[in-house]
């Protein structure tokens, strides 16, 4: 052992990242890629059946709003956004609703080990992100097979899929801190999440909607992601949430809701984070 | 002590809320907005202040929820201190329970190397030591099996292994000789035996007297979360016995002083030649030689010896006392010598003698329980129900 070891250190108590952030991202990389792949080697038609529920929804609402209301004919290529908007959602749904009790159900690891919290909920996010990362692969031969022609503009898609990571990540240790002291927000989270899917243009295009709900949805920080993903990648004449907001004024609304959910589960997390162990 | 520094702990204080109801719901907590300041404060450690040396073995003793636990999962990051500090050098990897982070699902290898990293290895690190954990829990070929169709004593092996191959600076272990047969617990002795020679620091925490005695170099004793003894292992575990069994903790009033010590200065098996022997064969007349050094005077000694089967289950034991006249005191520094040959009416199979010494010809009032003072098998060809064999003259006839 070095003298450089020998020096004593302070011991912080648990915390988000204890143990190091070398550590950390060590066991991220690992947890989410074992978690993967446990879903998709578990099982004869592995990465099948988890793009079949997606693909499953994606199929009942194209029946439902080409056949029964004639979204079909009103949005230009509605099928493949429908398709598009209903992975970006399932990646945001996936991963804040199984970050809920994930601290919960990993008891073992975080009241016996040096484990760093954060690391937990991250992971279920970094799963989600694999699962992304292949339905937009499936996504994208839709487009190019329902003869969207590629465009400059998809260069951009990175750009949004962050923005929906760093919101989706936020909500997920927001709510995975929150639930080993209250048991309900899994409940709650559960019924909110769907409020959202409603509140955010999965089904329909912002622009086919006036009126306060137009103004509710206005408020929805995933809102404008989707927005643009629809103008970037399936359809460059459709308007973008600064057309959308009306010259980008009401576009501070989201975004600042968008900040404070970031800052807040920054804040949550820290607060509980060294105490997680003693709650379970 | 000339080894440096490597754990440094100064006031550590830790108090839990227990709340007497408990809320857990949103709701809950609407009904009775007003309960919040219903907590019952349970202090689990008041003010612990201690250094562990580097190579140091360290033993924590004390009985069900004196704290030591609490302790362990402070030094470990898991629990907060409320006060004080704790300093450490070098790496510390924590071991409060064999297989903790261990996913059923997935396989033996994949468990290894997450494992590796939740205990501070780097990835490429723990990949490269995957092998070496696998050989030495023996279980190579089940390496892709999942680890929910491994039985249980085959996790427990891949669980140590791990802890083996983890190598930090700084072991923290607790009970984890607990689990496991006989056979394992002397694995696990063996290991800490390397660990140590190998120069790592140990922190354990346990009930075993036996391993405090026969492992540490210091061990302290917790009481209600306060310290209560710092320093020879067989102090302590004296101690940590005249707590269990309600003795007197000061018999002589001296103030903390030890009043009464005793070592172990030579303990032995012999056969009828008077030759010293690991193991006895079955029938044949055990010889047994020990000697005790007293540290500080013995008055009125009873020297009580058990013979213990592997179950921990005692077959038979015996009593001396000094002869009459020499019993009175035994000075500090003075030998006793009890020597002797004991009828072997043992079965094959493997035994323990386990020691006690009380004072003042008192059962309560102990000197010293020593609980492997040896440790033996009986081997032979003729085994049996139970653990002994004995004289039997009985007939089976045919009614007329």
């Amino acid at each position: 052992m070095s003298d450089a070891a020998l020096e004593l250190r302070e011991l912080r108590g648990p915390s988000a990242l204890g143990g190091g952030r070398r550590r950390a991202l060590d066991l991220l990389y690992l947890i989410a890629l074992t978690e993967f792949r446990r879903t998709y080697l578990g099982t004869a038609l592995g990465y099948l059946w988890s793009l079949g529920r997606p693909l499953l929804l994606f199929g009942v609402l194209l029946t439902v709003f080409t056949q029964a209301f004639d979204l079909g004919d009103r949005v230009v290529q509605y099928p493949v956004l429908l398709l598009f908007n209903i992975v970006l959602f399932s990646f945001f749904q996936e991963a804040t609703t199984q970050a809920v009790s994930s601290i919960v159900s990993q008891e073992s690891v975080v009241r016996k080990t040096q484990f760093p919290r954060l690391v937990i909920p991250l992971a279920v996010v970094l799963t989600a992100v694999f699962n992304l990362g292949l339905n937009l692969v499936v996504v994208f031969v839709f487009l190019l097979a329902a003869g969207v022609d590629p465009m400059w503009s998809w260069l951009g898609l990175p750009l949004l899929l962050a923005a929906l990571l760093v919101l989706t990540t936020a909500v997920a240790t927001l709510v995975a801190a929150l639930y080993p002291r209250f048991r309900d927000t899994g409940i709650i989270w559960g019924v909110m999440v769907t409020a959202l899917f409603y509140a955010t243009p999965v089904l329909y295009p912002i622009d086919i909607i006036s009126g306060t709900l137009r103004d509710l949805i206005g408020l929805n920080p995933l809102a404008p992601i989707f927005e643009l993903a629809r103008k970037w990648v399936v359809d460059p004449d459709a308007p973008g949430p600064v057309a959308v907001a009306n010259g980008g004024v009401s576009l501070v609304v989201p975004v600042a809701i968008y900040v404070g959910v970031c800052v807040l589960a920054v804040w949550v997390f820290r607060r509980e984070a060294p105490r997680i162990a003693e709650e379970l | 002590m000339a080894a440096p520094v490597v754990i440094e702990a100064r006031g550590v204080e830790k108090t839990f809320r227990i709340p007497h109801q408990r809320l857990d719901t949103l709701k809950e907590r609407a009904a009775h907005p007003f309960a919040r300041n219903r907590y019952r404060e349970l202090h689990a450690l008041r003010g612990i202040s201690f250094d562990v040396h580097q190579g140091e073995f360290f033993g924590i003793v004390g009985r069900n929820g004196s704290g030591k636990s609490t302790l362990l999962k402070i030094m470990s990051s898991i629990y907060r201190a409320d006060g004080g500090r704790i300093r450490i050098a070098g790496q510390l990897a924590p071991f409060i329970e064999l297989g903790v982070g261990f996913n059923p699902e997935l396989t033996s290898r994949e468990n290894v190397v997450l494992n590796g990293v939740m205990m501070g290895l780097g990835r490429r690190e723990a990949a490269r030591r995957l092998d070496a954990v696998l050989d030495f829990a023996e279980l190579r070929e089940y390496s892709d099996l999942k680890l929910k169709n491994y039985s249980s004593g085959m996790m427990v092996r891949l669980a140590f292994s791990v802890m083996v191959e983890a190598d930090a600076d700084i072991m923290l272990v607790d009970e984890v000789l607990a689990v496991g047969d006989a056979a394992f617990a002397q694995k696990c002795m063996d290991v800490f035996h390397a660990k140590r020679e190998a120069g790592r620091t140990i922190v354990l925490v346990t009930h075993d007297m036996a391993t405090v005695q026969g492992l540490c170099d210091r061990a302290m004793l917790i009481h209600d979360g306060e310290l209560r003894h710092l320093g020879d292992p067989e102090e302590t575990a004296l101690r940590y016995y005249r707590l269990n069994f309600g003795g007197p903790e000061h018999a002589n009033g001296g103030g903390g002083v030890p009043d009464v010590n005793v070592r172990v200065a030579d303990a032995w098996l012999e056969n009828a030649h008077g030759e010293r022997v690991e193991n006895v064969e079955q029938g044949e007349a055990i010889g047994l030689g020990v000697v005790f050094e007293a540290r500080h005077d013995l008055e009125r000694p009873v020297f009580g010896f058990h013979f213990v089967n592997e179950d921990g289950v005692p077959v038979f034991g015996f009593n001396r006392t000094l002869p009459e006249g020499q019993d009175e005191r035994v000075a500090a520094g003075q030998r006793v010598r009890i020597a002797g040959t004991i009828e072997n009416p043992l079965l094959p199979g493997r035994y323990f003698v386990s020691c006690l010494i009380s004072r003042n010809r008192t059962q309560g009032d102990l000197a010293m329980h020593v609980v492997r003072l040896l440790d033996f098998v009986v081997y032979g060809t003729r085994p049996g129900p139970g653990s002994v064999s004995v004289d039997v003259d009985v007939e089976a006839v045919l009614e007329p």
